[in-house]
């Protein structure tokens, strides 16, 4: 059965009419779409809005700002963006990152959800109309989430501090085994003087791993220098099981992963 | 339920109809308009089979709902013969056996088309790339990934 789809020029209106049970906002629609096509009772109808600033991006002083329609494609030629080109890209395939919206990746239950593991690391902020939210906050509180989201905003990172790793089976698209994220900044002698680390797959939502964190603080980015953090890398994570891999070898694995991110 | 209006152009020619509400492209071009070169193999977003091109760019229409295609300009690979001469990436697929059940190809000719619109010499692993989003059961991908290649090789000696 169809479900009637509402469009709005204003974010508010939209917001408005997403009070009624039952709707969903739409964004690319490649997983709530799917969800309908599937036959989720839950979705009886779709509202979006096409207002403008949803699909800008901004670049100035360091600060970035995506607005949740910007899609995994735009990301990805987004001259300014290039350090994040990599977690655009590692979203679906060619037509997926078409219609995949940044929005949308923000709800994205594991195995995805790979962007926001970037926009995790980044300690992006997540805005509403009704003001902004850390990132942590907001995933921690999703699903009572029923505002627009309007915009992700972070600091770009510095040259070569952001890294990003996706691990699928099938290559050059598949879904997670799991991804990776890290901001780290290192003092002049090389120790690390500050580390955030994000883990897609390793719950059902993007997680840091903060003992890895912790354990990698004034160490350097060498074998020995980053031992401790590895040890540590799967304290607290509760993996996913899917067709993908199971909880057990996403946590045999993920130090393996974080061990070559790190020395890359 | 009350019906909405949709337009678009479609192959270059001016489409409207009244369809239900979030009814979405593929049903719409398929059973509305009765362009079935777009298939439905999952609807879920997985096999590509379903692939257009809507304003240049690559997209799944058992994903899309058609409103939000209003005033688009859609192509479909039944758009691309001319006169019924074949498109040389129709031709290619053809002389390479990189069509079997043939239930995958109109996906992967628009998959291919959009690379070779943006890069006309690509790589092997630009074809592979580009046609990542599409699941072919019968061929192998081989011979898609060399009719690929053999026709943006036709493409740029014509343009030579
Ligand atoms: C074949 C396939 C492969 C995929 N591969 C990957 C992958 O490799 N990595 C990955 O991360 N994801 C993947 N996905 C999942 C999905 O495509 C992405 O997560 C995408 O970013 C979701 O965005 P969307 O705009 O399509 O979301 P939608 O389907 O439009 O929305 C998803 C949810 O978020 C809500 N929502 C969307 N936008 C907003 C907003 N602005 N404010 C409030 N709520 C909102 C919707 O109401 C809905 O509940 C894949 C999906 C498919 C079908
Ligand atoms: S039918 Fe659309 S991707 Fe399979
Ligand atoms: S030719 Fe049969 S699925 Fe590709």
């Amino acid at each position: 059965m169809a479900l009637a789809l509402q469009t709005f020029s204003t974010v508010k209106d939209a917001n408005a009419a997403l009070k009624a049970a039952g709707t969903r906002y739409l964004g690319g629609g490649t997983l709530v779409v799917r969800a309908a096509n599937e036959g989720d009772v839950s979705v009886s109808g779709f509202v979006r809005s096409t207002e403008p600033s949803l699909s800008a991006i901004t670049v100035s002083g360091g600060k970035v700002s995506i607005g949740a329609s910007v899609t995994m494609a735009a990301i990805a030629r987004h001259r300014d963006l290039a350090p994040l080109a990599r977690a655009a890209r590692a979203v679906g395939g060619p037509a997926i990152r078409n219609m995949a919206t940044v929005g949308g990746n923000l709800f994205a239950p594991a195995p995805y959800g790979d962007f926001t593991v970037a926009l995790l690391a980044l300690d992006a902020s997540v805005s509403t109309n009704g003001g902004d939210l850390p990132i942590e906050t907001f995933l921690a509180t999703r699903e009572s989430h029923h505002a627009i989201i309007t915009a992700v905003g972070f600091s770009l990172p510095l040259e070569g501090g952001f890294r990003f790793l996706k691990v699928s089976r099938v290559k050059p698209k598949g879904v997670s085994v799991l991804s990776i994220a890290t901001v780290l900044e290192q003092a002049p002698d090389g120790t690390v003087s500050s580390a955030r680390i994000a883990l897609g797959c390793m719950a059902d939502r993007p997680m840091r791993a903060k003992a890895a964190e912790n354990a990698l603080l004034g160490r350097k980015l060498t074998s020995d220098g980053i031992a401790p953090a590895l040890a540590v890398a799967s304290e607290g994570t509760s993996p996913v099981t899917d067709p993908i891999a199971s909880a057990w070898y996403r946590n045999e694995v993920l130090p393996v992963h974080l061990g070559r991110l790190l020395l890359a | 339920m009350a019906k909405v209006p949709v337009q678009f152009t479609l192959n270059g020619a001016e489409k409207a109809e009244f369809i239900d509400s979030g009814t979405t492209l593929l049903n719409t071009l398929r059973d509305k308009i009765g362009d079935t070169s777009p298939k439905g193999g999952c609807h879920q977003g997985t096999c590509g089979a379903c692939s257009v091109i809507i304003n240049g760019e690559l997209r799944l229409s058992c994903l899309t709902l058609a409103e939000t295609c209003n005033g688009a300009a859609i192509t479909t690979t039944s758009g691309l013969s001319e006169g019924g001469v074949l498109h040389p990436l129709q031709r290619a697929f053809l002389d390479a056996f990189a069509t079997q059940c043939g239930f995958c190809t109109p996906g992967m000719i628009m998959a291919a088309k959009v690379l070779l619109d943006q890069t006309p010499n690509p790589s092997r692993e630009d074809v592979v790339e580009a046609l990542s989003g599409n699941i072919c059961r019968c061929t192998g991908y081989e011979p898609i990934i060399q009719a690929v290649l053999t026709a943006a090789r036709s493409n740029s000696q014509n343009a030579a």
